[in-house]
């Protein structure tokens, strides 16, 4: 078994989470499920909050650019996926067409197919569980559930962040939405650096262990980067696979 | 029927199959431990690449210094082991501080 490969901080530490660790927390498999992982919630709960915003201005934005109320609320619940959904506006807002539209959504989308993948385990086994589990893949969650090893700890994570993320995701459009223009320019309260910051906090356990890692993520973000200027939304993430090719040396 | 609903319509159906892949595939393939490991580094690459890009870039261009300043305070707060909510309010905080000082 390699799970020892996979685990992403230091041995003695609870797999559960380690970027908060500021007190030792009780042996994990001795203490009973849901209340053993106060952080896991709290932590969701800030992440809510911080996508709560974000999409708050998607709704907003996607009204003042002319688009009926219904569509990025209907969007918002049948594609959850943040980026996607603001690409997809721009390029209503610019005068493109459904096509183009959608394609750039997509391609700013495939890699939810590497996250499934990665994550799989973590829905569960039964049929409606991996159907229902799967609309609920999206970066955060992911990365809640890349960040632990215990099965049952991943399992909570993903189900909890998911099902969290998608009722704040869509209350704080449809919010957004109805509220319209009204909320004004929210890179005034720096809220665009939140997101960056949080993705950074849930990868950090994963970099801080293994330095092959650190390398193909140092080179793939470095890559995606210096790419982004020249290449269509989307490509430039998916380039940072590249990064991959550093990461089997020797640690 | 409306274009833009055909959009959204399509937009949904493309990525919930990509979303689809992993639990559909799970259980049926025993994927080789290396491959197990290498889904989760890559999935690690991509986080990171979203958030460097999101951090120093907006649409094709560069997003200004107030932006990574920010993350780079939020980074140092996770780095250190600060709450959750520290993190994230610090990078707000530094970014919008620096705006207000001017810094775009």
């Amino acid at each position: 078994m390699r799970t020892a490969q996979r685990t992403l901080g230091p041995a003695g530490r609870t797999p559960r989470d380690r970027k908060t660790c500021s007190d030792p927390d009780p042996d994990p498999a001795k203490t009973p499920a849901l209340a053993t992982d106060p952080r896991l919630l709290r932590d969701v709960a800030l992440v809510c909050l911080a996508d709560g915003v974000v999409g708050l201005s998607f709704g907003a934005v996607a009204v003042a650019s002319g688009l009926p109320v219904w569509l990025p609320v209907l969007m918002s619940l049948l594609v959850f996926a943040g980026s996607a959904q603001f690409s997809a506006v721009g390029v209503f807002a610019a005068g493109g067409g459904p096509v183009a539209a959608a394609a750039t959504g997509l391609l700013l989308n495939t890699r939810t197919a590497a996250f499934s993948l990665a994550v799989a385990d973590a829905l569960g086994r039964s049929w409606p569980a991996r159907l229902v589990g799967a609309h609920l893949v999206t970066d955060e969650t992911a990365a809640f559930v890349l960040a632990r090893t215990d099965p049952a700890a991943r399992r909570r994570a993903f189900w909890i962040s998911g099902l969290g993320l998608f009722a704040a995701w869509n209350v704080s459009v449809l919010a957004g939405a109805l509220a319209g223009s009204a909320l004004g320019d929210t890179d005034r309260f720096g809220l665009d650096a939140a997101f960056p910051a949080v993705l950074l906090a849930l990868v950090l356990p994963a970099l801080r262990d293994s330095r092959g890692v650190r390398r193909a993520a140092a080179a793939g973000g470095a890559v995606a980067v210096l790419a982004t200027p020249f290449l269509p939304a989307g490509v430039p993430v998916l380039l940072a696979l590249t990064g991959l090719l550093l990461a089997r040396r020797p640690a | 029927m409306n274009p833009q609903l055909v959009a959204v319509l399509a937009l949904a159906a493309g990525t919930y199959a990509f979303r689809l892949a992993g639990p559909a595939l799970h259980g049926r393939v025993e994927l080789p431990a290396r491959v197990q490991e290498l889904l989760t580094t890559a999935a690690t690459v991509l986080l990171v690449a979203l958030l460097a890009t999101g951090a120093l870039m907006a649409g094709h261009e560069f997003a200004g210094w107030a932006r990574p300043a920010g993350v780079l305070a939020g980074g140092v707060l996770a780095w250190r082991r600060a709450p959750f909510a520290l993190v994230v309010v610090g990078a707000a905080a530094v970014t919008a501080l620096l705006r207000l000082a001017g810094l775009p």
